[in-house]
Parts: C-alpha cells; structure tokens; sequence
C-alpha cells in the first residue's frame, strides 16, 4: 500500500464523517420513534424526549395488543404476505421455465406477448375497473391475484433456468419424468438462491403495500395493518389538537388512560408494523444485494 | 403446380405444429395461466383504457357508454389547473433526477474508499434499510419528526436558537418541495448505490496501481478511472430516469401531502387522476389523464434511448 498524501488523507477523513453523519440521520427517525412508543405519552408532550425514554413504559403497546382491529388487521398482512407470497413466485416460475424450453410451441410470441406488457400500462382507473368488473371487490384475493404475474420476475428467473445445467433434467428425462415432475423435483430446488431473491422482494412488497387495500377494500376486517396505520396516522395529521380522543378511547380499555397519546400509540403502531421486516433484515441482506444485481445485469 | 406442393407442405408443416402442440401439451400447461392472466391484467385493460375516449357509464360498461372522441383531453389541457399539476410533475421529476439520482452514485464512490470493513458494512446495513419500509412508515416518521408538538427538528432549531416557536413545516407550500425531496433521498440512496458499488468493484485495479506510481491523487483517481469506468451503468440508469419523468412520486406526495393547503405544490399527474378517478368518480376523464402520462412516456423512453443509443449504451 503506498502512502496517503495529505489531501487524500483530509478527503479519507471527510468521507468518513459524511459517512457517520449519513448513518446517523438515516437511523435517527426509527430511533427516535422507537424511544417515543416506549415513553409515557403525556411526559413525550412536555418535550426533550430524544435519544432515550425518559418515562419508560409499556402502556402503549399493551393498548394496541389489546386492540382487536389492529391485531387483525396485522394477521391479515401476515396472511396476505405469505399466500402472495408463494403464489406469486410459484406462478412466477412456472410460466418461466415453460418459456425457458426452447422445443415450446409458440415460444417467441408468447414472449414478445409478455415483454409487451412492460412498456404500456393501463393506468390506475382501467385497472380499478377491471378488478371491480371481476368481482375481486373487497375480498382477500383482490390483494393477491392483480399481482400475482409479473413480468420482470418472469424474466429474471427464465435466465437463471436456462442458465441450469441440462444433465440432470435429461437424466431425470431418461427416467420417465414428465416436465411437471422435473420442474418441481429438480428445477425448483436447484433454484433457491434466485427463490430467495425473488420471494423477498415479493414479500416486502405485500407486507408494505397500503394503497391498493384502500381503495379495494371496504371491509374493516380485511384491512391489512399498513392500510390501518395509514388511517390512523393521517387521522392524527388532520387533527393533531383531537388527538385526545385517542386517548379518550384508550380510557374504556382500562388503566392507560393518562399516560398514552394519539401520538405515543401511533409510534407503537408504527413499530409493530415495521417489526417483522427489521427482524427478517439482518438474515436477507445477502440475497437483496445479489437480487438487485441480477435484476440489473437484464438491463 | 408449384405454389400447390408449398401449400401441401405448409398445411402439413401446420398439421404436424398441432401434433406437436398436443404432445407437449403437459409443458403446454405450464404457461396457459401465465399467459391468461397477462391477456386479462393487460391486455384486457389495455382495451379498458379506451374508455378515456368515452363518456363512460359505471351501470353500462363499456359496450353501453358513448364514444366522445377526445372531449376529456380537451377538458384537461383547459382544466385551470392543468399547468399546476404539470409544473408539480416536471419540477419534482427534475429535482429527483439531479438530487436522488446523482446522491447514490456519490455514496458509492464514498463507500468505495472505506478501508475499514466493519464500518462500510455498519453503514451499508444502516443506509439500506429504509428502502425496505411502506412509505406509511416513513411518511410516519417525517411528520414525527417535523411535528410542531416536540418533533426532533423543531427542538433542534429552537435549542440553537434559529427559531422562537415551531414551524408547522407540514402545511406550508415553500417547504414541501424540500421535505418530498429528502424523504425520498433518505428512503433511496442506500438501496440505489448497492448497483453502482458492484460496478465499482469491477473496475480493473491495475488502472489505479498504474495511476498511483504516475503520483495521481485519490481525487484525480476518481475522475478519471472511476467516473468513466462505470459510466454505461450510470447512462443506463440515467435512461430509465428520463423515462420515469412524469413518474413524480405517488404515494409519498398522497401521505406527506394530505393538507388541502398543501394542493398547489403537491398535486402531479398520477395523484390528479387518483383524486378526480377514485375520489370524485370521473372514470373517464381520470383514464384520459392517465393515457395522456402513458403515451408521453413510451415517447420519453424512445427518446432516451436514442440519446443512448449514440453514446453506444442503448437499452434495447
């Protein structure tokens, strides 16, 4: 390693401050959130309560696991995620590695018939109909089948399954297996890392999506917690000064009454929200960083 | 005679297609429900996007409702608020395009000099989470965080000083701009660098070994090994840019911008067709709105990739 001289070490330097500075603003807000739903409501209203709590308390929490809406409506997008999830990608796959034989019949139009779809879409309102025209309305699917396909999975796993040695899936040919057999038998577990990819993206899509719910779902019961929390949050915006109801609502379930604020619940709401993606990140960020590059290897 | 022979060969080369067809039929089945679904989502729709040329009618449908030509492109461009809601879109576009999308670039090559790995990897992990959180949850925080009741910037400013009472930062018109513009920054600049951080790994070291014996600094390093290094990726990048233009933001500009006050900086294209479609029920003159964005942006795209295509970076 050759020596720094001095403006490469006042540049080395500057980037490490940016760098700390970066990381701090961009952990703050989520820190910050986290201390004020572990704080007393009323105390976080006198102001100051920054790095840590001062007030340390469960209260909100314990109002919002109380909270039948809210724990429905988390259960929802639990369900939401995982049924999207795996019927998605399976979905996925499977038109993929159909269109990855090369003796299909029909294989270039069928491709050129998807890729099509990538550069026009419909537009919001089209769309709107045409899933109220189905009689998807207001039910679970409705937040599973519009996006069950989509075309740029399609594409990336078509890749990688042309891309997977042909010996076995010949051999396995040999043995009298059909492309169904193979396809789920040899294909699909030779497949994982790019699953994994895949699934991912698809998940955090599902988990974090609020608007699509909110206009095609008019039940309370099927609301999923994004959605919910977007209702409750933008209730608090409207009217910050009414936030007091909030409270006054968490005086009929018991005790909590002085020390929880529309503001304190919203933040434990929030957490719980955001909760599942934290504890899934750490274990994830190795196939996201290798998603993002196939993804755009494509481009 | 001969046209006769060629026309025997292709009814039999079509026979033998249907045979084909048949014997494969398992494999077949595999892309029938892909390809069914896309015909329904996309190109039944596409054909549901002409009702932006009706006067469409919830209880008719489309059969049922009158062809009005381009009366609701018309009622657009004269809508008083038309050049409002274009200025929105083009300048929020265009502050994205010169601030978040330079940003990241810049954080890779930031990253790039980190020598220390455990620090490079903190602030990976760090700066690329909140790329993974609903805009609910960062609309969340910044009104948390600019709230006039203790928000943390707030405290900050009157602690030094700068003000004597909170500002409402959330409904003031001037600053809305400046607070899309950062949550966006905040939400994407980790995420969007890991791309350019993987081109910069790529970039041959010799170069700079080369360069470093001819006594080139770390900065002229940068500039000229580098920056020209990965320049296909951040053309590519630049190119799908352009074609997102009337892509302002959606659902940031719905959450952050949901004070009515706030209408005149915060309206752009796709949250116009929201409010006129979903809300006040204008099915066909919210369509119009959208086909008029799509059209402009295949043009967008096409254009771009002409651009490239001269710098021998096309996309397609």
């Amino acid at each position: 390693m050759l020596k720094l001289t001095f403006g490469d070490r006042f540049m080395v330097i500057m980037i490490y401050i940016f760098l700390t500075l970066l990381a701090f603003v961009t952990f703050y807000p989520f820190w910050n959130s986290l201390v004020i739903s572990f704080n007393n409501g009323q105390d976080t209203m006198l102001g100051g309560v920054t790095f840590w709590p001062r007030d340390f308390t469960l209260d909100n929490y314990e109002i919002v696991f109380q909270d039948k809406r809210l724990v429905n409506a988390f259960m929802i997008s639990v369900a939401r995620t995982v049924v999207g999830t795996i019927l998605s990608v399976l979905a996925t796959a499977m038109l993929a590695y159909g269109l990855s034989k090369k003796e299909l019949v029909g294989r270039k139009y069928f491709m050129v018939f998807c890729i099509v779809t990538m550069f026009f879409s419909g537009g919001l309102i089209p769309t709107f109909l045409l899933v109220r025209g189905i009689g998807l309305m207001d039910s679970f699917w409705v937040m599973i089948i519009p996006s069950l396909i989509l075309v740029w999975n399609m594409i990336i796993f078509r890749t990688f399954f042309q891309q997977l040695p042909k010996g076995l899936e010949e051999s396995a040919k040999i043995d009298g297996a059909g492309y169904w057999g193979i396809f789920f038998r040899i294909v699909l577990p030779l497949s994982g890392p790019v699953i994994a990819t895949l699934s991912l993206f698809t998940a955090v899509f599902h988990w974090n999506d609020w608007f699509f719910p909110s206009i095609y779902i008019t039940s309370e019961n099927l609301i999923p917690i994004q959605t919910l929390l977007q209702k409750v949050l933008n209730s608090n915006t409207v009217s910050s000064q009414m936030s007091q109801i909030d409270a006054g609502a968490a005086a009929h379930m018991g005790k909590a009454a002085n020390t929880v604020t529309g503001k304190s619940l919203s933040m434990a709401v929030m957490m719980v929200a955001t909760l599942p993606i934290i504890m899934v990140y750490p274990f994830v960020q190795k196939y996201f960083v290798k998603g993002v590059l196939i993804g755009s290897l494509k481009e | 005679m001969r046209a006769e022979s060629m026309h025997r060969r292709q009814f039999k080369g079509n026979q033998r297609l249907v045979t084909r067809y048949f014997r494969q039929f398992d494999l077949q089945m595999m892309v029938i429900p892909g390809l069914l679904f896309i015909f329904i989502f996309n190109y039944i729709l596409m054909y549901g996007v002409l009702m932006a040329f009706q006067d469409y009618n919830i209880f008719e449908g489309m059969a049922g409702s009158e062809w009005v030509g381009f009366k609701h492109f018309e009622r657009f461009f004269e809508d008083p608020r038309f050049l409002e809601i274009m200025r929105n879109t083009i300048v929020l576009s265009v502050l994205k395009i010169l601030i978040c999308f330079p940003a990241p670039i810049i954080l890779a090559l930031m990253l790039n000099e980190v020598r220390h790995m455990m620090f490079k990897r903190a602030v990976q992990t760090i700066t690329y989470l909140p790329h993974f959180l609903s805009w609910v949850i960062v609309a969340g925080f910044a009104t948390s965080i600019l709230a006039t009741d203790n928000g943390s910037l707030n405290m900050a400013l009157e602690k030094i000083n700068l003000i004597d009472k909170p500002i409402n930062f959330l409904s003031i018109p001037e600053y809305f701009w400046t607070i899309i513009i950062s949550t966006n920054l905040w939400k994407s600049i980790g995420f969007a660098s890991i791309v350019y951080l993987a081109a910069v790994a790529g970039v041959d070291q010799q170069l700079y070994e080369a360069a470093s014996l001819d006594g080139a600094s770390k900065w002229k390093q940068i500039f000229l090994i580098t920056i020209p290094s990965i320049m296909p990726v951040i053309v590519i990048f630049f190119i799908l840019e352009i074609g997102n233009l009337l892509n302002a933001g959606f659902e940031d500009l719905l959450l952050l911008g949901s004070n009515p006050v706030l209408r005149e900086v915060s309206d752009v294209i796709d949250t116009y067709v929201y409010r006129v479609g979903i809300s006040d029920g204008l099915y066909s003159y919210a369509a119009a709105i959208g086909l008029f964005k799509a059209v402009i942006s295949v043009g967008l795209l096409t254009l771009a990739n002409q651009l490239a295509r001269k710098s021998g970076n096309s996309l397609w």
